[in-house]
């Protein structure tokens, strides 16, 4: 029992950071209705903007506490990101508006394959360390229960930007315009929302949320290399299409789900006799499954095509 | 040019240039010697073809979207392995009425064994995808490709993580060619044949076609099963060129390579796809300096194409040669 309670608050601590990946899935997918591929390298540019810009900061935060540093390296890394996802919607798929999804997929596969590839050549290949933001202490719970404070801080300061996420879209008008927009985009133009402007906050916001999963993540695992998003991307579509693509709950909790039960495979692998490197097929026997058997995920509405 | 003097023309082709390559390299171009160097481009190249061709049946002709052809391959690299490297003696022990052609037998029988493997995974793949469009489709198919990668990679006797090694070299020019040219044969001629209509019109709008009484649902598994089936033969050809497959070597970013490929070429154009799969391993090898810029500038020039140029570079260039397609 307790190694499982362990397990879980490991598990939980790995999928609150998928559920951040993949809210800007969800949200994309909401207003645009395609799937943003270059996302998790969004996460991964997160993670060595946070890097670079806690470098630079510290110089002149040595007097600062350390929460304070840290969230503002947190805050410096989610604009980073915000400003790049809202370059890459204008530059890359802005002009691809009116044009085949296929064309929009294959572009948004280009901008990943630039973003990983260009930050090989700048950060090369070899995996860095991260620093820690939070000197790493162990705290025992109940019944012998251990979690180090940094799993701890992921689960409640991404609670809060849930919070956050939720107070935007259910009580700001961007909040209401973004909801107008995915529920019917021609409407929405009608009654006169800016749909770019709307478009381009989707994805400043899912990119900022994004760059707070890759601090939480690099904080967590603490290497960081220009590949490392890819997984992670991949793995929190899985969570977004387990939750029901374009429906916000669906995807925090398909992303706390996915990681729960990928910790729990790989904690329990002699039990259930899967090899612990079957790790990463997890995401995707999950994805294969919810495709068969409920293709609108937990929360998703069923859509029916019409001609 | 109807099917079957294309086809005459291949096997012509086919028959000279094995004549002229198999077992003695060195000798037989007749404009000269043809270094290792140059000989091993151009088998890689003919690997390339098979690749891009039998992609261009899922993602251009079928307008479905693979992400995952390198798994298909990488079936194909394992499962012909299996024969000529994992339990090779027994098969040769088995094939020794041949004589001296044994282990030509059996890399016969391996190439085989490697494709119709890859078909079968073709199936696993395409039945469930029946559901699925675009981006799910290319995400679904994206996670079978790591899914193979991930089995294999914890199957102690396939190597594991490590790799396999000693595979027996047999493959050649000839047969790299041979089968790149029967891949295009049978592509094109199944894709302009009465049947293959279908193919494009699942293509251009799936519920009209659905709605005309074509069975997309089955024209979506064949294109899936065809296409795995070459990637699985080109996977084994790879296997008997290198000598030494590893799990890595089939990641996603290979299936990527096969994807701009059959994008530059335009997908849907057979010529047009041939070409840039030829054209792209060249310029691969001229670029090793720069090896670090070329992915740079390939994802670049995929951004641009998509904005400027979407039915590809060569697209539209097939129009007089086998496996037209593309808009008219």
């Amino acid at each position: 029992m307790n190694e499982f309670l362990q397990q879980l608050i490991n598990g939980l601590s790995l999928g609150a950071v998928y559920a951040l990946i993949a809210l800007g899935y969800t949200m994309v997918y909401g207003v645009l209705r395609f799937i943003n591929f270059a996302h998790g390298d969004v996460f991964m540019v997160g993670a060595f903007a946070g890097m670079h810009f806690g470098r630079w900061l510290k110089p002149f935060a040595a007097a600062w506490p350390e929460w304070l540093f840290a969230s503002v390296v947190l805050l410096g890394s989610m604009l980073f990101c915000a400003v790049l996802g809202i370059l890459i919607e204008r530059l890359a798929y802005k002009p691809l508006r009116e044009r085949p999804r296929l064309t929009v997929l294959i572009t948004a596969i280009g901008v990943s394959l630039l973003l990983e590839y260009s930050g090989q050549l700048i950060f090369g290949a070899a995996p860095r360390g991260f620093p820690s933001l939070i000197t790493s202490t162990s705290i025992s719970g109940l019944g012998g229960l251990r979690a180090s404070n940094i799993q701890l801080i992921v689960l409640v300061v991404t609670g809060l930007l849930l919070l956050g996420l939720h107070l935007i879209v259910m009580r700001t008008r961007l909040g209401l315009a973004m909801r107008a927009l995915s529920l019917n985009p021609t409407a929405a133009r009608l009654m006169g929302v800016n749909t770019n402007v709307v478009i381009s906050f989707t994805f400043g916001l899912g990119s900022a949320l994004a760059a707070a999963g890759a601090i939480f993540y690099a904080s967590l695992y603490q290497a960081i290399d220009p590949f490392m998003g890819v997984l992670p991307g991949m793995k929190a579509f899985v969570a977004a299409v387990l939750g029901g693509v374009g429906s916000l709950p669906g995807a925090m909790v398909g992303g706390l789900i996915l990681g729960v039960v990928e910790t729990l495979v790989v904690g329990y692998s002699k039990l259930l006799g899967i090899p612990p490197g079957y790790r990463d097929a997890v995401a995707f026997v999950i994805l294969i499954l919810i495709l068969l058997f409920k293709p609108s995920g937990l929360f998703g509405k069923t859509q029916r095509e019409k001609v | 040019m109807g099917p079957r003097f294309l086809l005459l023309i291949s096997v012509a082709v086919m028959g000279l240039v094995s004549f002229l390559f198999t077992g003695h390299p060195e000798l037989s171009w007749p404009l000269g010697q043809v270094d290792d160097y140059l000989l091993n481009i151009l088998i890689l190249a003919g690997i390339n073809v098979i690749l891009a061709v039998s992609l261009n049946i899922v993602n251009g002709h079928t307008g479905q979207f693979s992400l995952g052809h390198a798994g298909f391959m990488a079936v194909g690299a394992y499962g012909s392995a299996t024969l000529t490297q994992i339990n090779g003696k027994v098969f040769l022990a088995d094939l020794s009425f041949l004589g001296n052609a044994a282990p030509t037998g059996l890399f016969v029988l391996s190439l085989l064994a490697g494709g119709v493997f890859a078909a079968l995974a073709g199936l696993a793949v395409g039945l469930p995808s029946l559901r699925l469009k675009g981006d799910y489709l290319a995400i679904v198919t994206l996670g079978f490709g790591e899914i193979i990668r991930v089995m294999i990679q914890n199957t102690e006797s396939l190597g594991g993580a490590r790799g396999l090694a000693g595979i027996p070299p047999h493959t050649s020019l000839g047969w790299t060619w041979g089968i790149s040219l029967l891949a295009i044969y049978c592509v094109g001629s199944l894709v302009n044949s009465t049947y293959g209509r279908g193919f494009l019109a699942v293509r251009d709008d799936e519920i009209a076609a659905e709605a005309m009484g074509v069975n997309t649902t089955r024209y979506k598994v064949t294109a899936f099963v065809v296409g795995a089936f070459f990637a699985g033969l080109a996977g084994a050809l790879y296997a008997h060129f290198i000598g030494y497959i590893t799990p890595e070597g089939f990641s996603f970013l290979k299936s990527v390579d096969v994807v701009v490929m059959v994008i530059l070429g335009g997908m849907g154009s057979t010529a047009g796809v041939t070409v840039a799969a030829i054209g792209l391993t060249f310029l691969n090898e001229a670029l090793r300096e720069a090896e670090q810029y070329r992915m740079v500038a390939f994802a670049l020039l995929l951004i641009i194409l998509m904005i400027t140029r979407p039915q590809g570079l060569l697209g539209g260039l097939g129009r007089w040669l086998p496996g037209k397609g593309g808009k008219p």
